[in-house]
């Protein structure tokens, strides 16, 4: 059975990073957990660009290993507050991420 | 560093948003520990850009009254100054004076008389097209080269200050510094630095109390932090006496709300932490050091905000299993009658206008189709938002909807259904849309260059 990011993350959250990016912390369970997936390729711009439709050039990863952590951060589709805002602090987006499959 | 380093200077952040609830305790605790400033934070671009085109507080004034009465008691029986960062929400002029309002009121409450800085850093169009015809100005990602027709588009714009004009207030002899917007980050370490605290753990200890006891494992409800720099280290321990800091609750909040975990630009500057150590002291305790700092050419911030185009709401309840087993129907449905519905009864005079429905407890928050198979919900509530270029026309679409978001029928109805509404009148016109239209920062000569210091010196006034 193919782990989800919520198999392996202890604790996963998102906030917006000032008006323009939100950024993702996936907080893995162990050290082992983190060297497995911290860069794992379902990790990268292209699920950020199909779940977020982000632009997946400017998507940053930065593995935090004392931490046992990614923090993977992204622009906003659209900048908070406009027209079609649902989520003015970002702070629901990481649930789209708990799903993704890690193979 | 110019200036010799005291042992130990030693920060009181009582809350982590002026107005968000201070508490008495925490603050007497910190200041028999021996604080020397009460720093705190009043704002952020978080809560979206109403506050600065408007000019208005997020919190109630009887909530930012109640903290400041509760700081300036203390500082001023201790003798210690207070800073506060980004005052008002947004830290434009109109935020900042309604904070030195509610100041002044509660000094003449208390019967003290401080001497208080105001720092502007609100902006006018012609030093925001200035500065960038000078080509001063430079873009952040995902932004843009700024224009002129941008900056006129905005409502206010400010300049995030760092720490050099809460310095120069408080070498001024400031009892209170309230600065417009100002970097989290610099109003908690302004002190720090003007003792000639080392700038990378100034800087590191600023991010790390910026937003009260975030930083810390909280076992009982608690507001505040006191952080104790020295010059090979910094000390962060909870307020309460009750809560705990470790090692991972310390450095996880340099984290927080920042797109890169180790890097962090500032005024004249960017904060590094990739060699940073975390230790656990004490079992409240945890000293960190290694936070390095390296110079950059001075830099603020920009933050412009702007009120868009207007919008108007309603909301239904639906329980109707009919509804509630096909919902991907019914919003697709429900979308096109309206959009018919607006083009049939106002047609082109409706302009350049938006709707969107929202199924709260179905798929409102992300906009996503859920999860094939997932089960009908017991019941949903649809916000419908139209969006037009005057609030006027918002509510006339909305009132040309009212009839089809109230009936609309789905296949197996076999009467016209009536959907719940919440209020009457149903339609709720909600005012305009506003948005963040800057994301730059403008070169200066100096920290100064843009900041305006004004003084309400109450130590002048006859005593009563």
């Amino acid at each position: 059975m193919m782990p989800t990011v919520q198999d392996v993350c202890r604790h996963v959250r998102s906030k917006n990073a000032g008006p323009f990016w939100v950024t993702f912390d996936l907080f893995f369970r162990n050290r082992e957990d983190f060297h497995r997936y911290a860069r794992h390729p379902a990790l990268g711009p292209a699920t950020f660009e199909r779940l977020f439709g982000t632009d997946p050039a400017l998507v940053k990863q930065f593995p935090v290993e004392n931490l046992n952590m990614v923090k993977i951060s992204c622009v906003r589709p659209a900048p908070s507050g406009g027209r079609e805002e649902r989520d003015m602090h970002s702070g629901q987006m990481f649930v789209r991420l708990l799903d993704v499959q890690l193979d | 560093m110019g200036k010799e380093c005291d042992d130990e200077v030693v920060i009181l952040v009582p809350t982590g948003s002026l107005g968000a609830g201070a508490r008495e305790e925490e603050l007497e605790y910190g200041i028999a520990q021996g604080a020397q400033v009460i720093a705190t934070d009043a704002g952020s671009t978080d809560s979206g850009a109403a506050y600065l085109a408007l000019g208005i507080s997020k919190n109630n004034r009887g909530a930012v009254k109640r903290d400041l009465t509760l700081m300036m008691k203390a500082a001023s029986k201790a003798g210690i100054p207070i800073v506060v960062g980004t005052s008002g929400q947004a830290g434009g002029d109109l935020n900042l004076e309604w904070t030195r309002d509610i100041a002044v009121e509660v000094a003449r409450e208390l019967g003290i008389r401080p001497r208080i800085a105001l720092l502007y850093s609100e902006l006018s169009k012609e030093t925001v097209k200035r500065k960038n015809a000078e080509g001063r100005i430079r873009p952040l990602a995902p932004m843009g080269p700024l224009d002129d027709a941008t900056i006129d588009g905005c409502d206010h714009i400010v300049g995030a200050m760092g720490p050099e004009p809460f310095i120069a207030a408080l070498e001024a002899g400031a009892d209170i510094v309230l600065g417009g917007r100002t970097t989290d980050t610099a109003v908690i370490c302004c002190y720090a630095l003007m003792k000639g605290a080392p700038r990378g753990l100034s800087w590191h200890a600023g991010k790390i109390g910026e937003c009260g006891g975030q930083s810390t494992i909280k076992t009982v409800d608690a507001a505040g932090l006191l952080m104790r720099i020295r010059r090979d280290s910094f000390e962060v321990e909870p307020l309460n006496q009750i809560n705990t800091c470790t090692p991972e609750s310390v450095s996880a909040h340099m984290l927080y709300e920042n797109s890169d975990p180790f890097r962090l630009f500032e005024p004249g500057g960017v904060l590094d932490v990739t060699r940073s150590q975390y230790e656990q002291v004490t079992p409240r305790t945890v000293r960190v050091t290694g936070s390095e700092w390296e110079e950059l050419p001075y830099t603020m911030k920009l933050e412009g905000a702007a009120a868009g185009q207007y919008q108007t709401l309603m909301l239904v309840g639906i329980q109707d299993p009919i509804v509630l087993n096909d919902l991907e129907t019914f919003q697709a449905k429900m979308t096109k009658t309206l959009y018919d519905r607006v083009h049939s009864t106002i047609g082109e005079a409706a302009g350049n206008f938006h709707i969107s429905l929202r199924l709260y407890g179905w798929n409102a928050v992300s906009g996503a189709q859920p999860k094939a198979g997932t089960p009908p919900p017991p019941e949903i509530g649809v916000l419908f938002v139209a969006t037009a270029d005057t609030q006027d026309m918002a509510n006339q679409i909305a009132k040309a909807c009212n009839p089809k978001f109230f009936h609309m029928y789905m296949p197996a109805h076999h009467e016209m259904p009536s959907y719940g509404f919440a209020f009457t009148p149903a339609d709720i016109p909600r005012g305009p849309i506003y948005e963040f239209k800057l994301n730059h920062v403008v070169e200066c000569d100096d920290p100064m260059e843009l900041v305006r210091t004004e003084w309400v010196d109450l130590s002048l006034e006859e005593a009563a």
